[in-house]
């Protein structure tokens, strides 16, 4: 059972009271109803489903009911960050670099 | 009296302590603390199963949670009888009934002991191969021979009738394993002032220090300085010893489930505790300490019961003071076993001969083997072992070939070395690595917060096994957030370092032979089975051991994985790490149902929703009908009356007179502020700007892709208040699709949202009479069709209390919906219900309900529709708005599949003979004779017997269906074919002119 970081309550809690929301920063077309067929193939439903990093959305359904976003490993499981809805995409590369940078320091 | 082998002042249990058991109706007497195994050796019994497959007879094997063989049935009384338990697990307590399993008639004569002798039409894949052909054999044939021939143990018929807890904890450190190492690591990570909880599956601390007898802690006998050291850590407010509990799974983030067993021990039950105890750990960090198991030795005939393990054989005589033979042999590749020949003998138990297969064993144990007197055959293999019910000899040669030597035993301890326990590790998704020094995998990449210490870590000295412990408590109680506390140290001494160890067939069960040398015992899997698996193609360690299922029985290849994996890679030419291991799951030992489900049962399994009025209902003789969660009236049968009957009169009634329904559980949504039309745009496909303030409409609300997600009316309170109903089951996901665009898409929206299904009680009050019943109970709202129209909504009272009248309908009769608080639904249904009742009225039910709906021809979404049905499928197409720019599935609607001609449309269906009600979900054809597969057109949506209409009448989805009203289709059936016409979907008052009244 995952541990999750919601960023609006700002605890981790325990995946009981999320639910998962598919992927993340994929934005409905302003103009939706003049795409082409093939843009709305490409919005609704071609996935990557990546084996590592995926930025996938969780809702805090059992909580404070927001949804938000998170930047998950999916072969570990591993949380790199959580962040709130509407927030750019966070740069990966730099957090593990200030990890190392932090395990260096100790 | 506790059993003619049971040495007088050897072991750890007092004899002044018994406990009274039956083994198959036989009593037999114990000593407290014994396990079923052992006080079945201790009373000279070791034939104590038969075989899955082959019916042989077993014996005990080991001394602990691996064993494969000796799974009995254990029952407290009737109810409380568990199959397939491993008696070298269970303790004995008075009382207990121990049954052996998979035999008949008797576990000494066995009819099933025949297929041994037809063990060549059994050989690995046998299954697969055999039972392929005829198809139709394998129901009626196949599958119950095999069930009937195969089935460990018969489960229990009555319910459970104990109870079980669960417990969610937090820790800095959890510790898996009392061993050493555990105690070690335990102790450190306390000392350092961290949250500690250790567990260890055996009812006392101490792991292999219950047989290893030459160590010394702190100068103390090991056993002695385990059982203080866990007495210290159990005083220890920071520290949580949980001993009888095993860390059965290693899950995400340092999440691990232990499964403690409370009272399966005792003879006599507290009610108030549970059986078992599910504790649901998150840990800071996790200190792996899960030991080693030792690996049999595999030659022929392995599997005659009275051969063990040869720390099995030290833990019965160390532990329990059990002698498991009176002459016994001893046949390793380690070091380890000598010392259980010194135990024996040191007990006065003579040792036949130490057969070990190496050259040159470790110069300490062979030194102390000749001080003592015992025989030692280097060089030398058991090729295979004598005896049926229990071995009685051992035949033992010179390796590479040479004359036999039989040598006269009656147990034989055997020993091929030690498997570090990854299990936990591996759960947790680390990646092992092959130390191909010592043969073994080990720990290699970690992937979860975790370390593993001591065996299972591949550190086989003491002392190294102590400093690694300590070391890694006080390193994860630092880093879990521990400050302060004192630093632990501990020196440790064992009386003999160990060398040694193989992996694969032993001489005599190599390539070249076809003897039954076992490595799988729970499954019958032999060595030779290995390589037949190899040479028909299995090249992959996951296609062999599902070719020949080794280590997929409940014991998951604890002894047999390696040993499996050796043979293989020998037999594909490839090392070992090219074959690879396959994965370790959850469980690491099986696991009670009562322990997961716990307390999810009966009418805690799945809760049940009750409207308000549920009480009224089931007063006044109501049957219920589960909707999702929800119990709803579903007819009201009066004396005399079937489900038909009832269900006709209530429809009659409704139509003639009226009819009062509870529709409370019906969603409810609150959507408020400034831009709640806009937002309303958006979800639903009508426009809603102008829709005023008193007024309301019936909403489609689509996905993007365009198909129908659910529906309801939409009342508009007042410019930024509206009221949304959706359909019963639909309110929890309709709720979460409103919040995901609004966070996500349309946060820019002034608007919140708010379910109120369970605020309201809702009273459905139907028919011609509906607006005479109501009206003396209302207050401040002008009910006159001209003040208060179809589809209107206000606010105001009855009987008193607040209500959001609503008039509308979902019979096509005149209607009003009374919303009122929750805690008023039933006084204010009492209220009308007397009014009703006096004018002839009824109350109706779900079944009514329906069938009232679909005389008008009102669909039911996810019972009419299936989530590929647009709008305009549904006819629907007038409730979808042309001019606004957008809402949720305006551009899934234009996709080509979607205005495609020839879609399944939803028709009406008139059955030729008026009399026949058609099957919902029956199959709809053109042509009934054409040849099969025939070409199905659709399917029967709704189907009723209308009382009002004095007819069948059904709703369907069908191909292209609005262009066939008229023609003459086929439902066909197993038993005839029923012609229909096709009709459209409106059975009943045509015009809608009752609406109005
Ligand atoms: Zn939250």
């Amino acid at each position: 059972m995952l541990l999750i970081y919601c960023p609006y309550c700002e605890e981790e809690r325990s995946e009981l009271e999320f639910r998962g929301a598919g992927d993340a920063h994929i934005a409905r077309p302003a103009n939706i109803a003049d795409i082409t067929d093939e843009e709305f193939e490409e919005y609704f439903f071609l996935r990557q489903n990546p084996k590592g990093l995926i930025f996938e959305r969780w809702r805090h359904i059992h909580g404070c009911g927001r949804f938000f976003n998170a930047a998950r490993d999916t072969v570990s499981d591993r949380f790199y960050t959580t962040y709130k809805a509407g927030e750019p995409k966070p740069d990966i590369s730099a957090i593990l670099q200030s990890e190392q940078d932090k395990g260096a320091a100790k | 009296m506790m059993g003619a082998n049971r040495i007088p002042g050897v072991g750890r249990l007092t004899p002044a302590r018994t406990a009274r058991f039956t083994f198959d109706g036989r009593t037999l007497t114990a000593l407290e603390g014994d396990t079923v195994a052992s006080a079945l050796l201790a009373n000279g019994i070791h034939l104590v199963g038969r075989s899955f497959k082959y019916h042989r007879p077993r014996g005990i094997l080991s001394a602990g949670a691996e064993e494969p063989n000796a799974l009995i049935d254990v029952a407290r009384d009737a109810a409380r009888r568990q199959p397939n338990v491993r008696a070298t697990v269970q303790e004995v307590f008075d009382g207990m009934k121990v049954e052996s399993q998979n035999r008949w008639p008797s576990l000494a004569f066995d009819v099933g002991g025949f297929n041994d002798l037809l063990s060549p039409f059994f050989a690995a894949g046998f299954y697969y191969k055999t039972f392929m052909w005829p198809k139709a054999a394998w129901h009626a044939i196949y599958e119950p021979f095999i069930r009937r021939a195969a089935g460990l143990g018969v489960a229990p018929t009555e319910a459970d009738p104990d109870h079980y807890a669960s417990r969610y904890a937090h820790c800095d450190v959890l510790v898996i394993g009392g061993g050493v190492a555990g105690l070690s690591a335990a102790l450190a990570a306390a000392k350092a002032g961290a949250k500690v909880i250790i567990c260890d599956e055996q009812p006392e601390m101490g792991g292999a220090l219950r047989y290893e007898s030459g160590t010394t802690i702190d100068g103390k006998n090991g056993w002695d300085w385990a059982q203080e050291t866990a007495g210290t850590l159990a005083e220890m407010d920071n520290v949580t010893v949980l001993t009888r509990t095993t860390g059965f799974g290693y899950y995400n983030h340092n999440f691990v489930g232990l499964v403690e067993r409370v009272t399966d021990h005792l003879a006599a039950l507290d009610k108030s505790l549970p059986r078992e105890r599910l504790w649901q750990v998150r840990a800071k960090k996790v200190i792996l300490a899960n030991g080693q198991i030792e690996r049999h030795m595999v030659f022929a005939n392995n599997d005659r019961p009275g051969i063990m393990l040869a720390s099995a054989g030290r833990t019965y005589l160390n532990h329990f003071g059990v002698a498991v033979g009176s002459k016994v042999g001893v046949y390793t590749a380690h070091d380890s076993a000598y010392e259980a020949a010194f135990d024996l003998k040191r007990a006065g138990v003579s040792v036949a001969a130490i057969v070990d297969c190496r050259e040159n064993p470790g110069e300490a144990v062979l030194a102390e083997a000749r001080k003592l007197g015992i025989e030692v055959l280097t060089g030398h293999s058991v090729i295979k072992a004598g005896g049926k019910l229990r071995v009685n000899s051992v035949s033992v040669a010179r390796n590479g070939g040479g004359s036999a030597r039989k040598i006269a035993v009656d147990a034989l301890l055997v020993s091929a070395g030690w498997t570090p326990s990854v299990h936990l590790f591996s759960q947790s998704r680390g990646k092992v690595k092959f130390d191909a020094a010592t043969q073994r995998f080990l720990p290699g990449t970690y992937l979860q917060d975790c370390l593993s210490i001591g065996a299972c870590n591949g550190t086989d000295d003491l002392q190294a096994t102590i400093d690694e412990a300590l070391a890694a408590g006080e390193l994860t109680a630092r880093a879990a957030g521990a400050e302060g506390g004192t630093q632990v140290t501990l020196s440790g001494e064992n009386r003999f370092g160990w060398t040694g160890g193989m992996i694969g067939a032993a001489e005599g069960a190599g390539p070249d032979t076809t003897v039954k040398a076992f490595i799988d015992f729970q499954h019958d899997v032999c060595a030779k089975d290995i390589r037949l698996a190899v040479r028909e193609g299995m090249h992959s360690i996951e296609h062999i051991k599902r070719f020949t299922t080794n280590g997929m029985a409940s014991d998951q290849g604890k002894l047999s994985n390696m040993h499996g994996l050796a043979i293989a890679a020998e037999a594909l030419g490839k090392d070992i790490p090219q074959v690879g291991l396959t994965t370790f799951r959850q469980p690491y030992t099986p696991v009670t149902f009562g322990a997961i489900v716990n307390h999810s049962r009966g009418p805690l399994f799945d809760p049940a929703r009750k409207t308000p009025m549920h009480a009224w209902e089931e007063a006044h003789g109501a049957e219920f009908e589960d909707v999702g969660n929800w119990k709803r009236a579903w007819f009201y049968p009066r004396s005399g009356e079937g489900m038909h009957e009832a269900v006709a009169r209530e429809c009659k009634t409704v139509r003639d007179v009226a009819g009062v329904f509870d529709a409370s559980t019906l969603g409810k949504i609150e959507v408020v502020g400034p831009d709640a039309a806009q937002f309303l745009n958006l979800m639903y496909t009508n426009a809603w700007d102008n829709l005023k303030p008193g007024r309301c409409r019936y909403g489609i609300m689509l996905r993007d892709d365009g198909f129908v997600y659910d529906d309801g009316v939409v009342g508009r309170l007042a410019e930024d208040r509206f009221h949304v109903t959706t359909t019963t089951g639909g309110a929890p996901r309709v709720m979460n699709h409103m919040e995901d665009y609004l966070q996500t898409e349309f946060p820019h929206l002034k608007v919140w949202l708010t379910s109120t299904t369970e605020q309201w009680a809702v009273i459905a009050v139907q028919g011609p009479k509906a607006r005479e019943i109501i009206a003396p109970l209302v207050e401040g709202i002008d009910l006159s069709n001209e003040a208060f129209p179809h589809m209107s909504v206000a606010e105001g009272k009855i009987c008193g209390v607040p209500t959001r009248l609503f008039r509308m309908s979902f019979t096509g009769e005149l209607g009003f919906e009374v919303n009122v608080p929750a805690d008023y639904g039933q006084a204010v249904w009492e209220a009308i219900w007397a009014r009703a009742e006096l004018m002839g009225a009824c109350a109706y039910g779900t079944e009514t309900m329906h069938v009232l709906r679909a005389e008008k021809g009102y669909i039911i979404v996810g019972q009419d529709t299936d989530g590929t049905l647009t709008p305009d499928d549904a006819g629907l197409s007038w409730a979808v708005s042309k001019k606004k720019p957008d809402f949720v599935g305006i551009r899934g609607l234009k996709r080509p599949d979607l205005v495609k001609s020839g879609r399944k449309q939803l028709v009406g269906l008139l059955t030729k003979d008026p009399k026949v009600v058609l099957e919902e979900g029956a199959q709809i054809v053109a042509d009934p004779n054409q040849p099969k597969p025939m070409t199905m057109l659709g399917h029967v949506t709704s189907s009723y017997w209308s009382e009002n209409c004095g007819r069948s009448i059904a709703l369907a989805m069908v191909a292209g269906g609005r262009e066939r009203l008229g023609q003459t289709l086929y439902v066909p059936m197993t038993d005839r074919t029923i012609a229909v016409e096709v009709s459209d979907m409106v059975f009943f008052d045509k015009e809608g002119g009752r609406l109005h009244g």
